[in-house]
């Protein structure tokens, strides 16, 4: 299939009110063409609202959505030149695969239609089962069938609704290869609604975080994982140590941060704080730990910490450490396994270090839970308890 | 900065705006008005006319004439004069319900609990009676109920007929009023048996409870929906009926509905036949209005 | 051993019922192939296919069910539409008046025949309007649309919306919608209620029979025979419909088991 020329999708101001309830809450975003972006956030953040205004099936309260210079906002589902696949397929059962895939193509009027279901079915690797009946191919054929449904009819964007979500684990991965596969041969711009942030990194291009009707951040997956701007973004990608301090001097490159008695240095450029109170962060597999001995060996220039451990797990590829910090703060820390020799222990009293460029700044009003779930507020509780009690 | 924000994932769908919304209620009313207006014309205003009609006077001078009137004393006449029927019609149709429930459950129970596969074919079979005419069906009872038949003569030789026959008594009449309305209760009943999940009642039999136990708290209340419809679908078309009476009984087992196609038919009555029919419809309202309030309305239909 | 005992007790009820629900079915059909030797087709005598042989024999018998047979289609295709028409209404679209909309379905497969049958020969005679095939159509029709309601109404609810909304996402304008794919998936519940309601039409005596004036139905035939005696072609006649309805139905469920069974390989 050959890469097809598409434009930018412009979501200017885009609001969506329920009653009292804002779903979206005044949406700026440009969707770049051709690319595969996913809007990424816990349920009832919206995302799900915003695809479905994109698509035409829901009226937007305020707002435009653009494609290239083309104004579409008030064009209904059947005139847009954008296709979704649902959540649950939504497969016509009464119509087999065949006919299903060619439904958008009749509905347009388009005579033979023959040529074009059959390419589409052997992209998605289904053209023996099209005269079947949906409810008699498996949850990843009918994923698959959907697709196609959609990709036939050459739209401008494509809409994913969380569409790997019913799928096994082994199906998922290799549906999110295919995926990123078809897209880059296709060229259309895709949207990717997800829940599961490994999921949105994996596939994406850029990625947007969204939380409560607005995006948190958005960006590449690396730049965003990296660099969280927000504690959202910082819980809800993968896992952060937060530590609460106040800024404490600066300099050309870095920002000084006082917490707990310790200095911590932010470089400028991952310091998203504006005043005086500052979240010092870093992520768990970006810390070493080591034993505190003397004779220890830590190298310069890095942040360092003191601690005693007071959780191992060992998971095969890494070890994961819980440790608490001498300030009463409990720290998790991911090591691969390298290291030759024992891993620490329960009750060691360990040194924790990792280099200053991995530390990253937030601004400190934001409390320290956002983008955690509520089982794993829970747990960090329920740790601290029993860890101060022992 | 950032507004309430519902916490599930699927938000109920918007009210559409304003002039939208106007436009829906529009085709609506169009989509349901030849259907409504016929119901309306032809089930609602009859009542009004079957209530005016029973306050008619006879026109002097000609007998078996009536001319519009007010004459609500035609209420207590027909009530004073037909009271036995109206009151052994409740009576029979309840004690008929009452079988019906007994018969019903447990046919109810066997086809949503222990049907399986078989279930679509054990439906079709609890309905297929109906395909043969009930009146034929009802006649047939005179058969198999006669007096000399094996039913009636096993009875008689263990002394259990106090009259000596079954056919022109009310044991027959009943008998035909529990055969025919049977299906109208078993199939609610089943509606609501079926949708209970199987592993409540595992539940309880692993939190310790006797079958028993376990039908009595968990398997009847839940059934409970059912049985008030099967119960309301059975008891007021039954009061209503006069064919088991006509067939089945004798000149002593009369029903109202008799009562009621006696005066329209051969006596042409109309005042009488017609305040015996809405104090009839009265009393049904009464009991289907009680259950509306228990149940509200969204559940009827 | 006593758990056992218990378990068997549904069934045993179960089956006891099952089978009484149908003696009175197998003697309708046993007494079509009776020679009576008198008027009254109560006891058995003798053999005889003479009824199935001669089954419009006697004066009358095919004329009603013929009847009964024609006003069954013409209500029951009206009926259908109007239904239909409704359950869309109800389960697509807001609007106010709801509760008094159900209640006016409701009624009527509430309210005792008797009383339905009266007061609607109330209003003919006081409008002076001719009883006939008009009066028991028009009845029939009152009656059926509270079923077909109910029928079209629960497939329409168990419909996933998804689907509409998908074939507005693939070009479908609302009539393709539709056409294309809302009504061929409501279309079993519309076929089921009419099958249903062509049934309470053919069957039915006591309205029928309050408003026909002197037209004879199959039903008003057979009440009208019982004093006289009820002939054996009557027996023959409905043993026919019963099978034919039996068959279709289970046809019927052949075909969705078949398709069901397709499904798993």
């Amino acid at each position: 299939m050959a890469r097809r020329e598409v434009e930018d999708l412009h979501l200017r101001g885009l609001t969506k009110q329920f009653g009292d309830t804002v779903a979206v809450d005044h949406l700026d975003l440009v969707i770049p063409a051709g690319s595969f972006f996913a809007l990424l956030g816990a349920s009832g953040c919206g995302k799900t609202t915003t695809l479905r205004m994109i698509a035409g099936l829901e009226d937007p309260t305020d707002g435009t959505i653009h494609i290239g210079s083309r104004d579409v906002t008030s064009l209904r589902a059947f005139e847009r030149p954008v296709n979704t696949v649902f959540q649950s397929y939504a497969l016509f059962p009464h119509l087999d695969i065949f006919e299903n895939v060619a439904f958008g193509l009749r509905r347009r009027k388009i005579k033979d239609v023959t040529a074009a279901v059959e390419t589409m079915l052997e992209l998605v690797e289904l053209a023996p089962l099209a005269r079947r009946k949906p409810s008699q191919l498996s949850g990843g054929q009918q994923q698959r069938v959907a697709l196609a449904r959609a990709l036939i009819n050459e739209p401008d964007v494509l809409l994913l609704d969380e569409p790997l979500g019913a799928l096994d684990l082994k199906l998922r991965r290799q549906m999110q290869i295919e995926l990123k596969r078809i897209q880059h041969d296709v060229g259309t711009t895709f949207v990717h609604v997800t829940h599961d942030q490994e999921e949105a990194m994996t596939m994406a291009d850029t990625v947007a975080v969204m939380n409560g009707g607005r995006i948190e951040q958005l960006g590449h997956p690396a730049d965003i994982y990296e660099t969280p701007k927000t504690v959202f973004v910082a819980n809800f990608l993968g896992q952060a140590n937060l530590i609460l301090g106040t800024r404490a001097g600066e300099s050309s490159h870095a920002v000084a941060v006082s917490a707990n008695g310790v200095t911590f240095e932010i470089p400028r450029t991952r310091n998203a704080a504006t005043g005086d109170s500052v979240i010092v962060g870093v992520r768990p597999e970006k810390i070493t730990v080591i034993d505190d001995v003397p004779g220890a060996i830590v190298p310069d220039h890095v942040t360092r910490v003191r601690g005693r451990v007071t959780d191992v797990s060992y998971t095969g590829v890494s070890t994961q450490y819980l440790i608490l910090a001498s300030w009463g703060q409990e720290l998790i820390c991911f090591e691969q396994n390298i290291k030759v020799g024992d891993r620490c222990a329960v009750g060691d009293n360990v040194i924790l270090y990792w280099a200053q460029e991995h530390t990253f700044g937030l601004d400190g009003s934001q409390g320290l839970h956002a983008g955690m779930s509520h089982g794993e507020v829970r747990l960090t509780e329920l740790n601290l308890d029993l860890v101060r009690e022992g | 900065m950032v507004a309430v924000v519902p916490t599930t994932g699927n938000v109920a769908p918007a009210p559409a705006p304003a002039a939208s919304a106007q436009r829906r209620a529009r085709t609506a009313y169009v989509l349901m008005g030849p259907g409504l207006l016929w119901l309306a014309v032809f089930f609602a205003i009859p009542f009004v006319t079957l209530f005016l009609t029973s306050l008619q006077v006879p026109v002097p001078g000609k007998p078996g004439q009536y001319m519009p009137g007010f004459a609500l004393g035609n209420y207590p006449a027909a009530l004073n004069e037909y009271w036995p029927q109206l009151v052994r019609s409740f009576v029979f149709s309840g004690i008929a319900t009452l079988i019906a429930l007994v018969l019903a459950y447990p046919l109810a129970y066997f086809i949503a609990f222990r049907g399986g596969r078989w279930k679509p074919l054990l439906l079709v079979l609890v309905i297929a009676p109906s395909f043969a005419s009930f009146l034929l069906r009802t006649y047939a009872w005179k058969t198999i109920l006669a007096d000399e038949g094996p039913v009636t003569s096993t009875l008689n030789a263990l002394h259990l007929l106090p009259e000596g026959r079954i056919l022109n008594t009310s044991i027959a009449v009943i008998a035909g009023l529990t055969y025919n309305f049977l299906p109208f209760m078993l199939l609610p009943l089943f509606a609501a048996i079926d949708k209970i999940d199987p592993r409540l009642v595992e539940a309880a039999g692993d939190l310790y409870s006797a079958p028993i136990t376990a039908f009595r708290k968990v398997t009847w209340p839940l059934s409970l929906p059912g049985v008030v419809a099967g119960t309301l679908l059975t008891f007021i078309p039954a009061s209503g009926d006069y064919i088991n009476a006509q067939l089945l009984g004798s000149p002593n087992d009369r029903m109202i509905g008799n009562v009621i196609q006696a005066n329209f038919i051969q006596f042409r009555n109309y005042p009488t036949a017609s305040a015996l029919s809405f104090a009839l419809m009265a009393i049904i309202l009464l009991l289907v209005f009680g259950y509306i309030r228990r149940a509200g309305t969204e559940e009827l239909v | 051993m006593r758990r056992r005992w218990g378990r068997a007790v549904i069934p045993i009820i179960g089956i006891v019922v099952l089978v009484y629900l149908f003696i009175p079915i197998a003697v309708v059909v046993a007494f079509s192939f009776n020679n009576p030797g008198s008027r009254y087709n109560l006891t058995w005598n003798q053999f005889s296919l003479q009824a199935w042989e001669n089954i419009c024999g006697v004066p009358g018998v095919c004329t009603s069910f013929v009847t009964s047979i024609e006003i069954g289609i013409v209500s029951t295709l009206i009926a259908t539409i109007l239904g239909t028409m409704i359950a869309f209404a109800l389960v697509r679209y807001r609007f106010r008046g709801r509760g008094s909309t159900n209640l006016l379905i409701f009624l009527p497969m509430t309210t005792p025949e008797v009383v339905m049958g009266a007061s609607l020969l109330a209003l003919f005679l006081n409008l002076r309007f001719p009883l006939g095939v008009g009066t028991v159509a028009i009845a029939h029709i009152m009656f059926i649309i509270s079923f077909v309601v109910v029928s079209v109404k629960a497939r329409l609810q168990g419909m996933d919306p998804r689907l509409e909304e998908a074939a507005r996402d693939l070009y479908a304008d609302p009539r393709a919608t539709f056409r294309y794919v809302t009504f061929p998936l409501v279309l079993p519940g519309i076929v089921g209620a009419a099958l249903l309601g062509f049934s309470l039409s053919f069957d039915d005596f006591i309205i029928s029979y309050f408003n026909a004036g002197t037209l004879v139905t199959f039903p008003i035939y057979i009440w009208g025979a019982a004093q006289r005696g009820i002939p054996v072609q009557v027996n023959a006649l409905a043993s026919l419909v019963f099978f034919v309805a039996l068959a279709v139905v289970l046809i019927g469920q052949g075909v969705n088991y078949r398709k069901r069974k397709a499904l798993q390989r």
